[in-house]
């Protein structure tokens, strides 16, 4: 069994199907199905800028500046920056506890994202919410969930309200494959199928709920089918191959934009982290994580690509890499020495006043 | 500029582990992201990987080093071209505030300031306008369509709601007047809809949502009290969640265990919430068009045996009742008897008999549980010296309880006797008729525990 999942994980991020081309449905689309260069480069900014700053919450939980639970998004980086790329500003995002990646995408500040880990009153959450519970209503960002699966009910929801008030946007509902599982994913299927609701449910497939297979935690293999008994469409794509993910982003915004949601789309792609920063991930081999490292991924695959068109040079990745370390050095400074919250407060918030 | 590589900690609680080996040597080459070393403790191992580029200048510690310190310098990345050879001191440790700080003191009294005291409450302005004689039924059934007529935000969500008219029949007429967008029948899927109501509520909608009874509520409690009720705070006050979760709260009548139970402790007992139980028809509708106004996440808990119940109704629409706030429905001077919801009737029909032997009880309706309007509670004992706390819930850890608690701690030295309480038997609600009664509080229970802090016989 462990051989079994162990050689599946390894080459799993192969979708099965590809997702239908969006310029069946916008013209608008098919222009961007061929991506320029600025944004082939600013992908890998985005990309680049995600791991930077994951791999300094690392150090930064290693030196006992971030406390908690702490679960990096290092090896997913594509799956959101991807999908990001489709989505209009007046859009909504939800996602797990896995959010670091997901706020930077946003365009919420490093500084106050790195901040909010360490519990500093220049966090998002003024140091009251942490890794797992950071918002920014300006950035359409609804957190930041720490319940397996909460967030999907709740995206449903954030949908409702965008059908109810006839504006046009859609939600991107992020989860993982654990939370495919939960009774109220299933719960909020049902009721965004039954109300055509504009949510794109993104399946962040990286093979392990914790330290448990998908294979050995869900019946489903193909788990963009989960939606197919109500009438839901959905795709598996290489959720390690950021073109592919907008490609399907792309189409997936399109159906909800024109009625037609939701839509699931299962993305292949792994963590090359634990679970959370306590977790020793005993239960996959190192070279199982060295295999999609060297092979798949997505920040040096599409370097690779990049270089290939001559779009840039070595000396010129240099300088983005320099600029995104400055980026995440100012953060980190930040994060160090904003002052931790005022002790009063420990009171606010708890309730709106009237 | 030579930086040092830490001792990581897998977790807040690790002080030392093993340095198991170095995946680098002196001299290696260092990119962002490269493994360098791998450490364990003996639940675990973890990789250090590198943050800055460079050279790795100088391993301070061995590969199998065991007992290294958290925190304890490791190793030294320099710069390319920089003299690896000069470099043999650990530099000094880098400032860090809060790892050189003591760790912050568990969050107690002392170091804290207390709960700020609640604002003064709006006072409920005596009303001498136009009333109507209606049920408890049709005055939340009113305010939901005053308040669906009078903001477009608000809408109405739950099983059975719309075509059914709702299982109580409580909104009836609604979904002729206000279609299928507003007034929305649900599947049988609570967890899910109070997740849908909860995102709708983060998005600025204003959703009702009903449950059949609030015993199917237990399904959707981490929706109501993770999100719902937590998110306001965790998200430093950018997310707050307007919403109204509203039914039938406690027992009917002969339905067993699994449908007859009073939540009302449960949902006091949460920050982030408030909890409404009217017991009038007035109150229910006063209250329920505080409660859809209110821009915070409100438990409004109804009573079924209740709804039949008919009562004089303000006509006016903007008349509103304040959450936070008792009524004594009664004024006596010898014994206060607080009680909420179906038991506020009860309480009533206790003080009537009371009086025909001569002891005059002031019965408090609290219709609010959180925040409890304890200045109320607090003055009627300053007069009567004496207090019995009825609910339908169970004693343990119950809503008498902490009136108990609040009055020792806010009124001790008015107290003449102990403080009575009058509960449920703590017991799973039985089905036959007769163990149901004993099982309930009854208006002779009231009296008899009046009599009892009274010192009368």
């Amino acid at each position: 069994m462990a051989n079994k999942s162990k050689r599946a994980a390894a080459k799993a991020p192969k979708p099965r199907k590809r997702a239908a081309k969006s310029s069946k449905t916008n013209g608008a689309g098919a222009a961007d199905l061929q991506n320029t260069s600025e944004s082939l480069l600013a992908f890998y900014r985005d990309m680049l800028l995600i791991r930077r700053f994951e791999e300094r919450a690392g150090q930064l939980y290693g030196m006992g500046l971030i406390g908690g639970f702490c679960h990096l998004y290092i090896g997913q980086e594509a799956v959101v920056v991807g999908m990001q790329a489709v989505i209009k500003e007046t859009d909504a995002v939800i996602t797990s506890y896995r959010d670091h990646g997901h706020m930077l995408a946003c365009g919420m500040d490093p500084k106050g994202v790195m901040a909010e880990l360490t519990g500093r009153s220049g966090g998002y959450s003024r140091g009251k919410g942490g890794s797992m519970h950071m918002f920014s209503t300006e950035k359409n960002f609804f957190g930041g969930h720490g319940i397996v699966g909460a967030q999907v009910s709740i995206g449903t929801g954030l949908a409702f309200a965008q059908r109810y008030n006839g504006e046009g946007a859609i939600t991107l509902a992020y989860f993982g494959d654990g939370a495919a599982n939960q009774g109220q994913v299933h719960e909020s299927f049902n009721m965004a199928a039954l109300w055509n609701l504009p949510v794109v449910y993104v399946i962040e497939n990286n093979k392990y709920g914790m330290g448990t297979s998908v294979q050995r935690a869900s019946a489903a293999e193909d788990l963009s089918q989960l939606g197919a008994g109500r009438g839901i469409f959905g795709v598996q794509v290489d959720g390690m191959d950021v073109e592919a993910v907008k490609e399907a982003g792309s189409m997936a915004a399109e159906k909800c934009r024109a009625g037609d949601g939701p839509v699931i789309l299962e993305m292949m792609t792994y963590r090359y982290r634990g679970h959370s920063m306590s977790d020793p991930a005993n239960y996959r081999s190192k070279e199982e994580v060295a295999k999609v490292r060297d092979e798949q991924d997505p920040i040096t695959n599409l370097k690779s690509l990049i270089l290939k068109r001559k779009i840039i040079d070595e000396d010129q990745f240099k300088e983005i890499d320099k600029e995104i370390r400055d980026v995440v050095s100012e953060a980190a400074d930040f994060a160090q020495n904003s002052p931790e919250p005022d002790p009063s407060e420990l009171y606010t918030d708890v309730l709106v006043e009237a | 500029m030579p930086t040092n590589i830490l001792m990581p900690a897998l977790s807040p609680t690790m002080t030392e582990g093993n340095l198991a080996k170095w995946h680098k040597q002196e001299g290696d080459a260092v990119e962002p992201g490269d493994i360098l070393a791998e450490i364990e403790t003996d639940k675990a191992t973890m990789e250090v990987e590198a943050v800055d580029e460079g050279v790795l200048g100088k391993i301070l510690i061995p590969d199998g080093s065991e007992g290294v310190q958290v925190n304890q310098v490791i190793g030294i990345i320099v710069a390319e071209g920089e003299d690896v050879s000069v470099e043999t001191q650990p530099l000094a440790e880098p400032h860090s505030p809060a790892a050189s700080e003591d760790p912050p003191p568990p969050a107690q009294t002392q170091t804290t300031e207390p709960p700020p005291k609640p604002s003064a409450l709006p006072v409920e302005v005596d009303y001498d306008g136009e009333t109507v004689r209606s049920t408890v039924r049709e005055a939340l059934r009113d305010a939901m369509a005053e308040e669906l007529r009078n903001d477009d935000r608000v809408f109405l969500m739950g099983e059975e709601v719309a075509q059914y008219e709702g299982a109580y029949k409580v909104s009836q007429g609604l979904l002729d007047e206000f279609g299928d967008k507003r007034v929305i029948d649900t599947p049988i899927t609570e967890h899910g809809f109070t997740g849908v109501g909860v995102g709708a509520a983060f998005l600025g909608l204003r959703p009702i949502v009903e449950f059949m009874t609030f015993n199917f509520a237990m399904q959707a409690m981490d929706q109501l009290i993770n999100s719902a009720a937590k998110t306001n705070y965790m998200s430093g006050g950018q997310m707050g969640c307007p919403i109204v979760f509203r039914g039938p709260n406690g027992s009917a009548a002969r339905v067993g265990a699994q449908h007859s139970q009073c939540f009302a402790s449960w949902y006091a007992h949460i920050p982030g919430l408030k909890v409404v139980s009217p017991w009038s028809a007035a109150d229910s509708k006063g209250l329920l068009k505080s409660s859809i106004r209110d821009p915070n996440p409100i438990i409004f808990l109804e009573n079924e045996l209740l709804y039949g119940g008919s009562f004089d109704v303000p006509t006016d629409p903007n008349w509103l009742v304040p959450i936070g706030k008792a009524k004594v429905v009664r004024e006596g001077s010898d014994v206060t008897i607080t009680a909420f919801s179906i038991m506020v009737g009860k309480a009533l029909e206790a003080a009537d008999a009371l009086a025909s032997e001569g002891i005059e009880a002031e019965v408090i309706d609290l219709r609010t549980l959180r925040p409890l309007d304890t200045q109320t509670i607090v003055e009627s004992v300053q007069k009567t010296n004496r207090v019995v706390s009825v609910e339908e819930g169970w004693p343990f850890a119950g809503i008498g309880a902490e009136i108990s608690a609040t009055i020792m701690e806010q009124a001790f030295d008015w107290l003449d006797a102990p403080v009575g309480r009058v509960t449920a038997e703590d017991v799973p609600l039985p089905y036959a008729a007769n163990l149901e009664a004993l099982a309930l509080p009854q208006v002779d229970d009231i009296v008899a525990a009046a009599k009892a802090v009274s010192y009368r016989n």
